[in-house]
């Protein structure tokens, strides 16, 4: 067990230690600091001031390691800042940007907790539900909603809220956000709203599948056979064996919720991560931008050890070896 | 090359490999019973693909000359494709409602009244000729970026999946490691650093699409590896270059195609994400969607543009969902679902 873990951990570094070479390649050598100084300062500037610009943002030091610079350069200095978290300033606004993560993880986390939570307490009892009738029309029908709301573009979504909610409707604040808990509901209720209908459609029909592919196994057909209920038998048997298949998507996902959502924070005017990003897009900041999938990808590798770990404390049969 | 010569040729070569493959498909007995399957189960919805394709394939086929007269005199020395043609000199001057006589905004005389059915933009142009547009933009989008994918996929997936030890060890790192980036950050890093062109979107869109179907690909491979006909074509002393094409690669197939039409649909909505954010592909339904936005908060409100692309957008994407949901119930209900 402690070896699976030691391995499986090496094995995580490794990966983030890949994932940092690919940011550098494209953020170092398809783009170099010389085109992110002019895209910051603008195209008609003199020379000494790009590298004035450079120095003052750690990019002055030659790209790749040779005599007499094993330690003074880019790539170098690219894994130790970003191993020690030391992510310096913006490149469009010179901000520090831990301090701006560190705002914007507050907001993300009220804005996607909520949202995740909520998601799978509506999407898991209907997934039961749909799987319970299958093979008559309430599945079929449910089926068919499903592929329906999967197909509209997320977009339509956030608009046709706003539009409804804003225009004829007045019921909630269209955008914005507050930290007094009793002005947060208000503004948070349209884009829960859209998030739990976006993406309701796939996980429903997600859900629905791990379930039936469950109700057809051997021990559910002897649990009818010796007179088990329907409703017990979704509830005990059906259910609690799909914890797995369910685990793997659930755990993956909780990471990802610190990151915040790009659509439903830009859009609803909250000011987390994923509105961070946004900025950071519009803005050609692009050192925002490698820090963000950095963090990113951190937290989906910590979230996929956490998985595999947790295999073995829900399924018995699992052994970490 | 002009670029309405590229795009002539490209239509040539898509139909003539359409041709081919349907004639290669009606030879095999297991292939034509699995379409004669979804024909009968989703004709509707294959019918409205149908319909999208060909309205791409118009809008693909191109020349110079032949239009006369009219406002606009640069149009008529560029290559108009056959869409264009059918609304050729069809301007306005801006916003009209569908089928209205005169301009949303101030009611002076349309120069077409009544025969703009889905409306005008705010720069006068007909919404039904943009949203028929739009459609060889995301079939563009989809098809593209599927032919940089999945070649790539099977490419690094196959041969990881066959031989195994280091190789595999190599792929599957690689695979970890893209996988483990946020994928709509990855996406929108590339583009970014690669430029905003159709094709740096495409192949974007591909660098992050293409692992889910090199895990399949490879999996599937591990499977059919361990399989009798592949140990006797080894004992028989069958190249490994001709295991691999001719006993692996053909039973991967179904996956391909059922790849192709899952990936599709997220590839389309992956770039209206991306019209919003501003890097999307030019004439795309999503950047239609992203300019109306504003035309909501419009006293009164123009609801046509954003109705139009979006209704386009919507079609496209369930007919293909549909298909997509019948393929892989027929062809394999097994293998891709464990993937997800």
């Amino acid at each position: 067990m402690l070896a699976y873990v030691i391995r499986r951990v090496i094995y995580g570094v490794g990966v983030v230690f890949g994932v940092l070479l690919f940011l550098f390649v494209l953020f170092f050598t398809v783009t170099s600091p010389d085109d992110v100084a002019r895209k910051a300062l603008g195209e008609r500037v003199p020379p000494a001031v790009i590298e004035q610009w450079k120095a003052n943002h750690g990019y002055d030091r030659p790209l790749f390691p040779g005599p007499g610079a094993w330690t003074e350069n880019m790539l170098f200095e690219h894994y130790r800042r970003m191993l020690t978290f030391d992510f310096g300033r913006s490149d469009a606004d010179d901000t520090p940007i831990v301090e701006r993560i560190r705002r914007g993880m507050g907001p993300s986390l009220t804005l996607t907790l909520p949202l995740f939570i909520l998601s799978l307490g509506v999407a898991i009892p209907l997934s039961l539900l749909v799987a319970f009738f299958r093979e008559t029309y309430i599945d079929r029908l449910g089926v068919v909603i499903s592929v329906l709301a999967m197909s509209v573009s997320i977009l339509l979504y956030i608009i046709g809220a706003q539009y409804l909610v804003g225009r004829i409707l007045h019921w909630f604040p269209i955008s914005g956000f507050d930290s007094d808990p009793q002005l947060i509901i208000r503004f948070l209720a349209l884009p829960l709203l859209v998030g739990i209908m976006a993406g309701i459609g796939g996980d429903v029909r997600f859900y629905r599948t791990v379930f039936l592919e469950e109700s057809n196994t051997d021990y559910v057909r002897t649990a009818r056979a010796k007179g088990c209920g329907e409703g017990r038998i979704m509830a005990r048997h059906v259910f609690r064996n799909s914890l797995i298949p369910l685990l793997t998507r659930v755990i993956l996902a909780i990471p990802f919720l610190f990151m915040g959502s790009l659509l439903l924070e830009s859009f609803f005017g909250i000011p987390g991560l994923g509105a961070i990003t946004v900025d950071a897009i519009q803005g050609n900041d692009f050192s925002v931008l490698r820090t963000m999938v950095y963090i990113g990808s951190l937290l989906f590798v910590f979230g996929q050890i956490v998985t595999d770990l947790s295999y073995g404390l829900v399924d018995p049969r699992v052994r970490l070896e | 090359m002009e670029s309405h010569i590229l795009s002539n040729s490209v239509v040539a070569i898509l139909v003539a490999g359409a041709c081919g493959l349907v004639l290669a498909a009606r030879r095999s007995r297991m292939w034509s019973a699995a379409f004669a399957e979804i024909w009968s189960r989703r004709r509707l919805a294959l019918c409205v693909i149908g319909g999208y394709v060909l309205i791409a394939l118009l809008d693909s086929v191109a020349w110079v000359g032949g239009l006369e007269g009219g406002q606009d005199a640069v149009a008529r020395h560029q290559a108009q494709s056959v869409i264009d043609r059918l609304f050729a000199d069809f301007q306005e001057r801006s916003y009209s409602a569908p089928l209205a006589d005169t301009e949303f905004y101030g009611g002076a005389p349309l120069r077409h009244p009544g025969q703009h059915l889905l409306g005008t933009d705010l720069i006068g142009r007909d919404v039904l000729y943009l949203s028929l547009k739009g459609a060889r933009v995301a079939l563009l989008i989809g098809g593209l970026t599927s032919l940089f994918a999945i070649p790539l996929a099977l490419l690094f997936g196959v041969p990881a999946g066959y031989f195994g030890g280091r190789l595999d060890d190599v792929v599957f790192f690689v695979m970890s490691t893209l996988a483990s980036m946020p994928g709509l950050l990855l996406l929108i890093a590339l583009i970014m650093v690669l430029g905003k062109s159709t094709l740096a979107i495409c192949f974007a869109l591909a660098v992050t699409g293409w692992v889910g179907f090199c895990r399949v690909s490879r999996g599937e491979t591990l499977k059919l590896r361990e399989l009798e006909y592949v140990s006797a074509a080894r004992a028989l002393g069958v190249s490994q270059g001709r295991i691999l094409l001719r006993h692996i690669l053909p039973n991967l197939m179904h996956l391909v195609i059922i790849t192709f039409v899952l990936m599709f649909s997220g590839l389309v909505l992956s770039e209206a994400i991306l019209s919003w954010l501003g890097i999307g592909v030019d004439g795309s339904w999503g950047q239609m969607i992203d300019q109306a936005r504003n035309e909501l908060s419009r006293d009164p409100v123009v609801w046509w543009n954003v109705a139009a692309a979006g209704g386009a957008l919507f079609g496209l994407i369930l007919a293909v969902n549909f298909v997509g949901d019948a393929l892989r119930d027929t062809l394999d209900p097994r293998t891709v679902r464990e993937a997800e």
